[in-house]
């Protein structure tokens, strides 16, 4: 029998850097096959290869057999090979359904469309509203859209880039179901990941990749994750040092009683929000996307301002009508969940993003730009942080997604701020950064400052946060001592189980609401 | 690949400029000679050349600054007028018609006007949302109405046979030509001057970098709390300030008094001028050169050839409408798409 997929000798080499170099793997029908290995591996490019968004320079693709010749994305889906990307490729503008019709490239009926939508979402578990807007999704739902869309072409091999990042622990154990049951059904799944007890727990085989080069194939069952490490990273893993925390007496951050409208239809409101983050102490955020956090997160950055000065305290300082550059002045860096667009200017070089906030930092004077002083702003950051790019005059899209992200959260750690505020700090981000930048957290908040951590990853929380919070449909739980908890009553609180007096029955959020 | 394209449009435009002649029944090569190098082959021509290619560049240099923001005021004609009108009125009426100080009053007034007409889109547009693009344009059909008044009318000059214009400015209110056979006058400076602050401004200058910022990412511009509402004032009064001012270098340039028609359409060419300019300082020198060009060159043909007026005007269209072809042709890829197998895969997925 054929494999479904195999790849031979596949070399891609991009000026400067040779992404990837030799490269074979072969998948069966219905096999679950891992990729895995760091930022900048080669990883999205062998994936765009399979999928044929890029050209190899040499190598050959067979595709059941048959070597794919002219490779382009049409081919691939004619061929029944579906891909989820990293990066969403989403119109923002117009409704889910519209966004799927869009990528269908054939006639369609709208609304029967819609219905096939919904159906097909629901059987999978990842309930989604087929009329609602793309740009008032988080990024989670996004992903559910992407998903779904790949399902609706009954694809026969499935390339999913790091799925699980947004999800839920029940989500993810609902998303596997889904992705077995496919697999039972003879459709081959790629699955990119860092999560490794998540590779072991779904996949059949593994292929790991360091700097464009295959280091190792296991089975993952049979494997153990520190062998798997070993082979993504090529050396010894970093080790975290969480040492205790002293906070400090008076809090940094201050929120209380903070209620705020949602900004459109499909937002979530807040309900009277009150906590606080003190120096010397990193609080995690923890819920389900779609719950409030970015309403709460745009309050507290300052891009949202609230009527109530003093609901948000930063300092003692009440700050809930200053602008986002007037509390950063109070001491505050943020690191926002999207990085292109929102973190950095997509068409902007390093060091001209580096201004973004760093104006303070010497990056700016008597009005004009600095630009040595901004370039070397950008080159310490790349170095201290081992961003690759080819130095702070590359532009902020050119970077891959990790490592643009370890560039926004080292320039905000880089403003030596009293108070940190980071969403999402390692999503997409390989294993050696992502330790690297939680370890990079934690040092800043042992050093006094206050750090308030948003994320989905429940992992991460427990690994670097004193005390924890849960947001659902709005409301912010009371604080919960790392030590005390555990993951499923975390996952039960993100799901509004022991909260629901009254938002089980509004059925207001049963998007919000599913596990 | 941005560079190369104001470069593949202007081709394509003396390419179909050449079968638009044709079709008039003139021989194309010798027409476009007539157009394009005939105009420049004397003094005379090189001056009137600079002459008008200062205005287009010193506006388009104000109007890029707002472009780089996603301000986009398309009433500079409007301001132009305005900065004409007030600069004149000063030149006019001023109790002193020889004070040394009556030039740098009616630069002033030209730009203060130019702003001011601005400042109500700008107002509009920061406080509650109204499409500067649909106001700067309607502003300016107010403008042109004002001007058409004035001079038909309070301004206009008693001995001037009723014809609708005003008198002539006073010698001290007018940029004496370097040499009185030509027209150039010392305020193509003005336009030297204004193409090096547009540099500093948008290239090196935290102003101008949070406006190209607002430009390019809004939300970024938010994260950052970069103001919207500055980006906007800002992009509207420096092309209000630019157009005031060339309306006045106008005024007490070539024209020395105000009539009903006094730009051949100076505002909305530099619009043009920015974008081959690719809205940076050195491009929109090149492109008002360019344009300049054509005004001459339609101006020449007109008169030698018999061709007719429009002409200009075509070709200033087919230039702006070729060069946002090959933009777009630069950023997107055209493809047949066949329709049919989703549907029959969208079958399969039930």
């Amino acid at each position: 029998m054929h494999p479904r997929l195999e790849l031979r000798n596949i070399c891609k080499r991009y000026p400067g850097v040779i992404a990837n170099d030799d490269v074979s793997l072969s998948i069966q029908p219905g096999e679950i096959h891992a990729v895995l290995g760091e930022n900048g591996a080669g990883k999205s490019t062998l994936m765009k290869i399979i999928y044929g968004a890029a050209q190899a320079d040499s190598g050959e693709i067979f595709c059941d057999g048959n070597p794919i010749a002219a490779h382009n994305p049409a081919m691939s889906r004619s061929l029944g090979i579906e891909m989820v990307y990293q990066h969403f490729a989403l119109f923002e503008s117009v409704s889910v359904v519209e966004n799927i019709a869009l990528s269908t490239s054939s006639a369609f009926h709208l609304p029967s469309l819609a219905d096939k939508i919904r159906e097909l979402s629901l059987r999978y578990g990842m309930p989604i509203d087929p009329h609602r807007q793309v740009h008032d999704l988080s990024v989670g739902e996004r992903q559910r859209v992407e998903i779904v869309r790949c399902l609706l072409q009954a694809p026969k091999l499935l390339i999913l880039d790091e799925p699980t990042s947004v999800l839920t622990p029940q989500a993810v154990v609902k998303l596997f179901e889904t992705l077995r049951q496919l697999a039972a059904e003879g459709c081959s799944i790629v699955y990119i990941s860092h999560k490794l007890d998540e590779v072991q727990e779904l996949c059949d085989s593994a292929t790991v990749l360091r700097n464009g080069k295959v280091t190792g194939t296991a089975r993952p069952k049979e494997t153990t994750s520190l062998e798997l490490a070993r082979m993504m990273v090529g050396s010894k893993l970093p080790e975290m040092h969480v040492s205790p925390s002293v906070p400090t007496e008076k809090p940094v951050l201050e929120v209380r009683n903070l209620s705020a409208k949602a900004r459109d239809h499909f937002g979530v409101d807040l309900e009277d929000v009150s906590f606080a983050v003190h120096g010397g102490e990193i609080v995690g955020l923890a819920g389900v996307s779609g719950n409030g956090q970015a309403e709460l997160i745009a309050l507290l950055s300052g891009e949202r301002t609230h009527e109530q000065s003093d609901a948000i305290r930063i300092g003692g300082t009440a700050a809930a009508r200053l602008r986002p550059d007037e509390r950063r002045k109070l001491g505050l860096a943020f690191v926002p969940e999207e990085r292109l667009g929102r973190g950095a200017v997509p068409s902007h070089t390093l060091w001209e993003n580096t201004v973004l906030t760093a104006h303070r930092f010497g990056t700016v004077r008597n009005g004009l730009v600095n630009r040595r002083k901004a370039s070397g702003f950008a080159a310490g950051i790349i170095d201290r942080f081992k961003v690759k790019a080819s130095g702070p005059g590359a532009t902020a899209q050119s970077l891959s997604g990790g490592n643009l992200q370890k560039f926004i959260v080292g320039r905000e750690i880089a403003l030596a701020p009293k108070l940190l505020i980071v969403s999402q700090p390692t999503w997409g981000v390989d294993v050696g950064a992502s330790a690297f930048i939680r370890q990079t957290i934690l040092d800043l908040s042992r050093a006094g400052a206050a750090v308030l951590v948003v994320s989905e990853e429940l992992d991460e929380l427990f690994e670097i946060c004193d005390r924890l919070l849960v947001i659902c449909q709005g409301r912010v739980s009371p604080p919960l001592m790392r030590k005390t908890t555990d993951r499923e009553e975390i996952g039960l609180l993100m799901t509004g189980r022991t909260m629901s007096k009254d938002t089980m029955a509004s059925g207001s959020g049963d998007v919000a609401l599913q596990d | 690949m941005r560079i190369a394209a104001p470069v593949v449009a202007a081709i394509l435009t003396l390419a179909v400029g050449s079968i638009f002649f044709a079709s008039l029944g003139h021989d194309p090569l010798p027409t476009l000679y007539a157009f394009f190098v005939e105009p420049l082959n004397s003094m005379n021509g090189l001056s009137e050349w600079l002459l008008k290619a200062s205005p287009l560049i010193l506006i388009a240099c104000g109007l890029a600054v707002g472009f780089r923001a996603n301000v986009w005021n398309i009433g500079a004609e409007g301001q132009f007028t305005m900065g004409a009108v007030a600069a004149s009125g000063v030149g006019l009426f001023w109790p002193n018609p020889e004070s040394a100080l009556l030039l740098p009053l009616m630069f002033v007034a030209g730009m203060g006007a130019g702003m001011a007409w601005a400042a109500i889109p700008a107002f509009l547009r920061a406080r509650m949302n109204t499409n500067e693009i649909l106001v700067t344009l309607m502003m300016t059909y107010i403008a042109t109405l004002f001007l058409s008044y004035l001079v038909h009318g309070p301004w206009r000059d008693p001995a001037g046979f009723n014809y609708p214009q005003t008198a002539l400015l006073p010698a001290a209110a007018m940029f004496g030509p370097f040499d009185p056979a030509y027209r150039l006058n010392p305020s193509i400076f003005i336009t030297i001057v204004a193409v090096f602050l547009m540099w500093l401004f948008t290239d090196r200058s935290f102003l101008g970098y949070k406006m190209s910022v607002s430009g390019a990412a809004p939300l970024a511009a938010r994260y950052a709390g970069f103001r919207e509402s500055a980006a906007v004032w800002i992009g509207l009064l420096a092309g209000g300030a630019a157009a005031g001012v060339a309306g006045m270098a106008e005024a007490a340039g070539p024209l020395g008094q105000l009539s009903p028609q006094i730009s051949p359409g100076y505002g909305f060419a530099a619009i043009i001028v920015a974008f081959i300019g690719r809205l940076n300082a050195f491009g929109i020198v090149l492109g008002g050169l360019l344009m300049s060009l054509l005004f001459l060159g339609g101006e020449g043909v007109q008169m030698t050839l018999g061709l007719p007026s429009a002409l200009t005007r075509i070709f200033q269209g087919i230039l702006l409408f070729f060069l946002l072809a090959a933009d777009f042709f630069i950023f997107y890829r055209v493809r047949l798409v066949r329709p049919a197998r989703d549907a029959h895969a969208l079958e399969t997925a039930r």
